[in-house]
């Protein structure tokens, strides 16, 4: 700040308290003239509106010194007059700065500790799971939902299907680095009779049947060219490229066909935000054993129908 | 000084009726609001019904319908009768003008922000056209109300006129300043601001909406209406002098503690604080010039039901004076921003002083607009003073909890260094308060349909005879 803002600011904050402070001695001082305190002044408004002037009241100009008293303290210890600091060289951004240093400094150990476990063995600790639910719940939670559930477009984290695998180290990467889920759009290369083909095989997949047989076989032939990149040639995707299993029960965005179609027609997005810089990897890695064992509490691991 | 047949008191009675108007419509949408909050699929999928929407049309209904409507009533009233001369401009309609256009910018209102039409400026929603609308509207009742100033017959100027020539003239300034901004549509446009400073343009705004607007026009309001109806003579003269000038060079400065702990620069956000205490005292100076002004008079609030709305009102308006500097300290406000305390102090300033002030002084005023002796029905003044004090009481004492409460939640930690409550766990912890603030907002809209039906009852066209003779003489 130039010091023209600062003397700019000094003269009006200062003066403005002065002023105050002028006005109150001002006005207190009994004027030799003035009526008696039980007289009112003389004017007559409005047929019967008639005031007194009454001496302000001793506790009320009491208040207003201190208050003023107070703001010139606090303007001397504080940053508040242009680009003067204050005396005790106080900043929020210090304030943060050094709170937050030394809530890591007494948290360090802990975290320091869990990093050396692995994630199934944190996953069977009771502490560390309980520290890893309140990380979740409050930066994962918001789209998973609080029991790791998921909701439409963002997986359930609580079975067993991983879209980019659900080894220790694979979740903890997908938290780390976070993840980009594309699935392209198809709608002005199919046109709508494809888009309407292609859905109809893909609804077969996992053993469901579609009345119209001949839809189902144009739509398996234009999946071999345009879906075998990435979902593979018998639809079970690919983990690597975090392509869906689509001969599961599991369907990240619907897989009733309007929601297909929806899907081939626009393609979808989806996308998993990168927690390295957000919690530094000690939280996360105590968050990805809690993920992990979300899914080893149910008996589902092996694939079986559990519902 | 019988000027009574020439006061312009047409305009008066049009703004009262509407005042009452919007009060109930504006009301009854933050009703729905709080029914909203409780119950989040309220708004049956319909995007005008969200909460998003509906929000600013309840602020906007609220402070420039009810209490603007209110405002304009009270002060062409008592600025022709403090100068003892009618309403400046009336050869060239300018009153009326000021009626027909302030209700065109509500109708506006009403219209554009269901749409999702807004410049998502808190207090300052309305898309640019309205805004030039409100500008025009506001220059002609400036020169309405000083034009009526300038040909007073009293040398001396009545406390209310100060108050309501400095929420005039500084509602002026602070309407422009904030909305300048640069049109690229008919409803769309981008403010000449940016970053911070914007955000600073928009709280130096908003703090004095409330200061100017909330403030100083319902001290207008209070300093004649109080004096009239409990026949006493104001209190002291010099407080008045003191706590005005002090009050309105104060204000100026607030705006900055709705920032705190923001990349606003911190010099401007600890000048917001210090000014923001200093402000405690300049504020209760009003209160209590109207309180005292009573002393000598107690008796009377027990026999009068309009006093008592008037005293109440005064009692709210300390106590949100007092909390008011108490949450702009930084201490305090990392508790208390961001959380329903906030709600809970804006509804004890808007209902408990400005409605009830407001509430107050119209069934004084009615009943001399229609020419009647007094309200139809006092029993049912009564009954709109308890069940609007119960209202308010339940509303802020809900707020203040699910404040204070949510503050505490939000910081709690664990020794792991985690939070202990997600953001959720706190919302569904709200929820019974949401409940009583909803009942509190019931009982306080309730309160609004009695008094629409004793003015009806005692505006509406009489057939005895005597009445009638009794209402022309005054119209």
């Amino acid at each position: 700040m130039s010091a023209f803002w600062t003397v700019f600011i000094v003269v009006l904050t200062l003066g403005n308290i002065a002023a105050c402070f002028w006005l109150i001695r001002w006005t207190a001082k009994p004027r030799p003239n003035e009526s008696a305190s039980t007289e009112t002044t003389g004017h007559v408004w409005d047929e019967d509106l008639t005031e007194y002037n009454q001496p302000m009241p001793r506790w009320w100009l009491n208040l207003f010194y201190i208050t003023i008293f107070f703001a010139l303290v606090y303007l001397v210890l504080y940053p508040g007059l242009g680009s003067y600091a204050g005396v005790l060289g106080w900043s929020q951004y210090g304030e943060y700065e050094a709170e937050v240093a030394a809530f890591e400094e007494r948290v360090e150990p802990l975290y320091a500790g869990y990093a050396e476990q692995s994630i199934p063995e944190l996953a069977g600790n009771e502490s560390a799971m309980q520290t890893g639910q309140r990380i979740f719940a409050n930066n994962c939670a918001v789209c998973h939902g609080s029991d790791g559930r998921g909701a439409s477009g963002f997986p359930n984290l609580a079975d067993d299907v991983w879209n980019y695998g659900g080894e220790p180290d694979q979740i903890k990467h997908s938290v780390l680095q976070g993840r980009q889920g594309v699935m392209p759009a198809f709608g002005d290369q199919l046109g709508e009779d494809g888009v309407r083909a292609v859905a109809a095989y893909v609804y077969t997949l996992n053993g469901r049947d579609w009345p119209r047989q001949d839809l189902v076989e144009q739509g398996k032939e234009q999946y071999q060219t345009l879906c075998v990149a990435c979902h593979g040639p018998e639809g079970k995707g690919n983990q690597q490229l975090g392509a869906p299993n689509l001969t599961d029960e599991t369907w990240l965005y619907g897989g009733n066909m309007a929601s297909l179609r929806e899907t081939l027609t626009g393609g979808r997005n989806g996308n998993m935000p990168a927690q390295q810089e957000l919690l530094g990897e000690d939280r996360v890695h105590v968050v990805s054993a809690y993920v992990y064992s979300l899914s080893q509490d149910r008996q589902g691991m092996t694939g079986g129908d559990d519902n | 000084m019988d000027t009574t047949a020439q006061y312009n008191e047409k305009v008066v009675r049009q703004f009262t009726i509407m005042t009452i108007v919007w009060g109930v419509i504006g009301m009854l949408v933050g009703v729905l609001l709080a029914a909203q909050l409780l119950w989040p699929a309220l708004n049956g999928g319909v995007p005008w019904l969200s909460f998003g929407r509906l929000r600013p049309l309840h602020t906007n209904a609220v402070i420039f319908a009810f209490g603007g409507s209110g405002l304009f009533a009270t002060s062409y009233y008592i600025v022709q009768r403090t100068c003892h001369t009618p309403l400046f401009g009336e050869r060239w309609k300018l009153p009326a003008f000021t009626f027909w256009g302030w209700q065109a910018v509500i109708v506006g209102a009403v219209i554009t922000l269901p749409l999702g039409l807004t410049q998502s400026k808190e207090y300052a929603e309305l898309i640019w056209p309205l805004d030039i609308l409100i500008t025009i509207v506001w220059v002609v009742y400036a020169i309405v109300f000083f034009g009526t100033i300038a040909q007073r017959k009293m040398k001396h100027i009545f406390v209310a006129n100060w108050f309501f020539g400095a929420y005039v003239i500084t509602i002026a300034v602070l309407h422009i300043v904030n909305n300048l901004a640069i049109p690229v549509g008919l409803t769309k446009s981008y403010p000449i601001y940016s970053g911070a400073i914007d955000a600073m343009v928009q709280w130096w705004y908003g703090h004095n909406a409330v200061g100017f607007f909330l403030t100083a026009g319902f001290l207008g309001m209070m300093y004649y209406f109080v004096p009239k109806q409990a026949g006493r003579p104001i209190y002291s003269y010099r407080l008045s002098v003191v706590h005005f000038w002090a009050l309105i060079s104060i204000y100026m400065w607030a705006g900055p503690h709705h920032l705190h702990w923001t990349s606003l620069p911190e010099w401007a956000q600890s000048l917001g604080m210090v000014f923001s205490l200093i402000l405690l005292a300049p504020s209760w100076g009003g209160m209590i010039n109207g309180i005292m002004t009573l002393s000598g008079a107690w008796h009377k609030l027990r026999d009068d039901p309009i006093i008592r709305f008037l005293i109440v009102s005064l009692s709210f308006y300390g106590m949100s004076t007092f909390e008011g500097p108490m949450m702009s300290i930084k201490t305090v406000n990392a508790l208390s921003h961001y959380t329903d305390w906030t709600i809970g102090h804006v509804h004890a300033g808007a209902l408990g002083w400005v409605a009830f002030i407001t509430i107050g002084s119209l069934y004084a005023l009615i009943p001399k607009l229609w020419g009647r002796e007094q309200m139809y029905s006092i029993p049912a003044i009564n009954l709109h003073f308890w069940i609007s004090t119960i209202g308010v009481v339940l509303y802020i004492a809900a707020m203040w909890i699910a404040g204070v409460m949510q503050g505490l939640m939000w910081r709690a930690t664990n020794a792991d260094g985690t939070l202990t409550y997600s953001f959720v766990e706190s919302v569904e912890a709200t929820y019974p308060y949401y409940a009583v603030r909803l009942l509190g907002g019931i009982l306080f809209f309730a309160g609004m349909l009695v008094m629409a039906w004793n003015t009806w009852m005692t505006v509406k066209p009489q057939r005895e005879p005597a009445d009638e003779t009794a209402a022309t003489a005054t119209a």
